[in-house]
């Protein structure tokens, strides 16, 4: 498992407060552009496709490149140096940051951990009706071959669907005695996933059943820094598969009944 | 009720009321309001007509003033006023044949352009912005400009008027909108030596309307799709099946290639399970062509490239099944699209997956290639981006222009085995639907995975059984057209 974070310096020429794009030497900072101007094709437009280049702060501009697209509309595919790297050591991205494991690992991890099986709840909630999220992630056949939750040996999972209203989402996961509450959002239209979250949450909180579950939310749109802002536990969005939602999940469990303990 | 202001257009009627409303509704919308709608559009107008003497386009103006209420004039011969409509429908008729005879006439003029015939769309929402792309396109080797619609059009029950600047990914379909980009497309096919041809989207709640403005204004291929609106924009099944059969009559009559929108089953569901749908679809459609009176030259049927590239042999099938469209439909010129569902933003893969796209369109000999645009779903193509299609497009049909002549497939090999497996669940599809019916098999959800109620939907209350006077004169004059195209004889 190489969960740290590559930072292998080559020839040691890399400083990672002064990153720069990487063309084919560290630090050429060699940039790929393509665009077109509204202007004819000639040595003109090409020294004006050069100034384009400059005037974004890149140097040594390359015009690999034109051609017209109509009589005054010119295409250019260009090249540049950035000169001034930045300071990757200040960046701070909220991210769900977590070793992710295979299905065998975290099955593994949760006996070790854990001793019984997980259970996680999930749905597609409000007037959403797409199961397209919530089934990538929990479904036996999973997604892009990643198997779902229901797969796992040490998960046991409950999808109820789609247009679950937030009262019985609750209802069901006090119930079910479950572990996680997932829920995925794919409508977004007039921010319509991020009421439907804060009401969950507000009950949640209302009922005082809001440290009892982790709390996941999903979704094309959803960010993690997002689901923090709405006090979700974690968010996952494009890209992310079951594998990334249960190694988070019971890694981030594990702590908790460590901290209990 | 769209048949009707179909009729009011082609009577002649253009143009809007004070409020902006056009004058084909604000007629119709009187016959409603008197409650005598149902003897039409026609038997009204050809009352009025008789009683004052007055045009259909200034006795629509004077309803729009609330100057005349057509059930209150004098009742005129019926007779009379049949042979009134009539007339008043054959100079429209030769309106419409005299563009058919220029658009023949270019293309005899410029030559005909040869297969795949390369199709880019613009959507800017500006119809002057249009303009700059379509021409630039249609010079660096756009055979055909389709200028798609603004989101929500389809559901308007009338047409915008007028040119429009702001549309939202797309612009409105209007009569002036048509007029101004075929004007354009002319000067830069008389200045290139091509006839470009032009296509807009004879859907929605308007769709016989659209279709007269498209007769109109010499479009050369407009989407007509039988089905689509059920699906994909939740319109009563009674009024598009009722729509779609007038639009089509018209669209015959002008010499416009339709095209059907098949393709769109297969981002909704996985292109290698439900491509029997695709087929079945395409049979219907033919069908209810066929019942318009059109000609098979003259129907594009659709289908598409969105097979899952990480299947092993993906190409393969997309090649069999294109073959297989190309075999069956041996005279449409049929519509084939590009991927979309499987173009991820990654445009250099995306730009070889619309290689083999254009590969697949060159080899089975279709009409309509539609560019794939590396950036789809990225944002509505830059001028670049569809310089670049045109390119990829122009440089297959090029440097594979005869091999599909130099190959013939393995009997009983995968490709045949997989037209096979498509045409035997296609059957399967159309026999359940002969013993169901067609709204049976939309009210369970066979297409697309999307079900549909008989009265559900919008725009069923715009259907309304035809009373004892009801006459359009189109319907026999469009067929007859048709068959007279047929034998080549233009009258």
């Amino acid at each position: 498992m190489s969960c740290d974070r590559m930072e292998q310096q080559i020839a040691g020429t890399l400083d990672l407060t002064q990153v720069k794009p990487y063309g084919d030497t560290m630090n050429d900072g060699r940039i790929q552009l393509s665009f077109t101007l509204p202007i004819s094709d000639g040595d003109r437009a090409v020294e004006a496709a050069k100034e384009i280049v400059i005037s974004m702060g890149l140097s040594e501009p390359l015009i690999a490149w034109h051609q017209p697209l109509d009589h005054e509309f010119t295409h250019f595919v260009a090249y540049g140096s950035l000169q001034k790297g930045i300071d990757y050591t200040k960046i701070k991205v909220s991210s769900v940051e977590v070793c992710v494991m295979t299905m065998e690992e975290t099955d593994q991890f949760i006996r070790e951990q854990f001793g019984r099986k997980i259970k996680i709840i999930g749905a597609s909630t409000g007037t959403d009706a797409h199961t397209v999220g919530i089934d990538s992630i929990m479904n036996m056949k999973g997604y892009a071959g990643h198997y779902g939750l229901e797969r796992y040996a040490m998960i046991e999972a409950l999808n109820l669907g789609s247009q679950v209203a937030n009262e019985d989402f609750i209802r069901e996961a006090v119930a079910y005695d479950a572990d996680v509450m997932l829920v995925s959002q794919t409508v977004t239209q007039k921010d319509i996933h991020i009421h439907n979250i804060v009401e969950l949450v507000e009950l949640l909180e209302a009922e005082t059943l809001r440290d009892r579950f982790l709390l996941v939310i999903g979704g094309p749109r959803i960010t993690h820094e997002l689901a923090k802002e709405l006090g979700c536990d974690a968010g996952f969005g494009p890209g992310k598969y079951a594998g990334d939602v249960a190694s988070y999940v019971v890694t981030e469990l594990a702590k908790r009944w460590e901290a209990k303990r | 009720m769209t048949v009707e202001r179909s009729l009011c257009r082609l009577f002649g009627i253009d143009g809007v009321d004070a409020f902006g409303v056009p004058l084909a509704n604000v007629v119709v919308d009187h016959l409603l309001a008197k409650g005598v709608v149902e003897q039409g559009a026609a038997y009204w107008l050809a009352q009025a007509a008789l009683a004052t003497g007055l045009t259909p386009q200034a006795i629509a103006v004077s309803i729009a003033r609330g100057e005349v209420d057509l059930t209150s004039l004098e009742t005129q011969d019926p007779y009379a006023a049949k042979l009134w409509a009539d007339a008043e429908a054959e100079r429209a008729m030769q309106l419409i044949r005299a563009n058919r005879l220029v658009r023949e006439k270019k293309i005899q003029t410029h030559g005909e352009r040869p297969s795949p015939l390369l199709y880019a769309i613009v959507a800017t929402g500006n119809i002057y912005e249009d303009i700059v792309q379509a021409k630039a396109a249609a010079r660096q080797g756009a055979d055909v400009i389709a200028v798609i619609r603004t989101t929500g059009q389809s559901l308007l029950d009338y047409v915008p008027y007028g040119a429009t600047t702001q549309g939202f990914g797309g612009t409105s379909a209007t009569q002036e909108n048509f007029r101004l980009m075929r004007g354009a497309l002319d000067e830069t096919g008389d200045e290139q030596g091509r006839y470009i041809r032009l296509c807009n989207y004879c859907s929605g709640l308007c769709m016989p309307e659209i279709a007269v403005m498209g007769a109109l204004e010499r479009l050369d291929v407009m989407l007509n799709d039988a089905l689509y609106g059920i699906l994909f924009r939740d319109i009563n099944m009674q009024r598009t099946l009722i729509d779609q059969g007038f639009s089509r009559m018209i669209n015959g009559a002008a010499g416009i290639i339709i095209n059907t929108g098949e393709d769109n089953y297969l981002t909704t569901s996985d292109a290698l399970e439900a491509a029997h749908t695709v087929l079945a679809s395409q049979f219907i459609n033919e069908q209810f062509a066929l019942l318009a009176g059109m000609a098979e030259t003259q129907m594009g049927l659709g289908h598409a490239f969105e097979i899952d590239p990480d299947i092993k042999n993906s190409f393969v099938y997309e090649l069999a099944q294109a073959q297989m469209a190309r075999q069956i439909f041996p005279n449409a010129p049929l519509k084939y699209m590009p991927p979309t569902k499987y173009i991820t933003g990654n445009i250099f893969q995306g730009h070889v997956q619309d290689t083999l796209f254009n590969m697949v369109t060159v080899l089975t000999d279709q009409r309509f290639l539609l560019l794939g645009m590396m950036t789809e779903a990225i944002h509505t193509p830059h001028m670049s981006d569809r310089a670049h299609a045109i390119e990829n497009a122009r440089y297959i049909r090029r440097a594979m222009a005869d091999l599909a002549d130099e190959i013939e497939y393995r009997e009983g090999g995968i490709m045949e085995q997989r037209a096979q497996t498509v045409v035997t669940n296609a059957l399967e599809l159309l026999e359940n639907i002969r013993r169901d019916g067609l709204f049976r098999t939309l009210e369970m959800g066979q297409f697309a995975g999307i079900r549909r109620r008989r009265d559900g939907g919008k725009g069923l209350d715009g259907v309304v059984m035809k009373g004892d006077h009801y006459n359009n004169p189109f319907t026999d004059l469009f067929v007859r057209e048709q068959q007279d195209m047929r034998e080549g004889g233009s009258r």
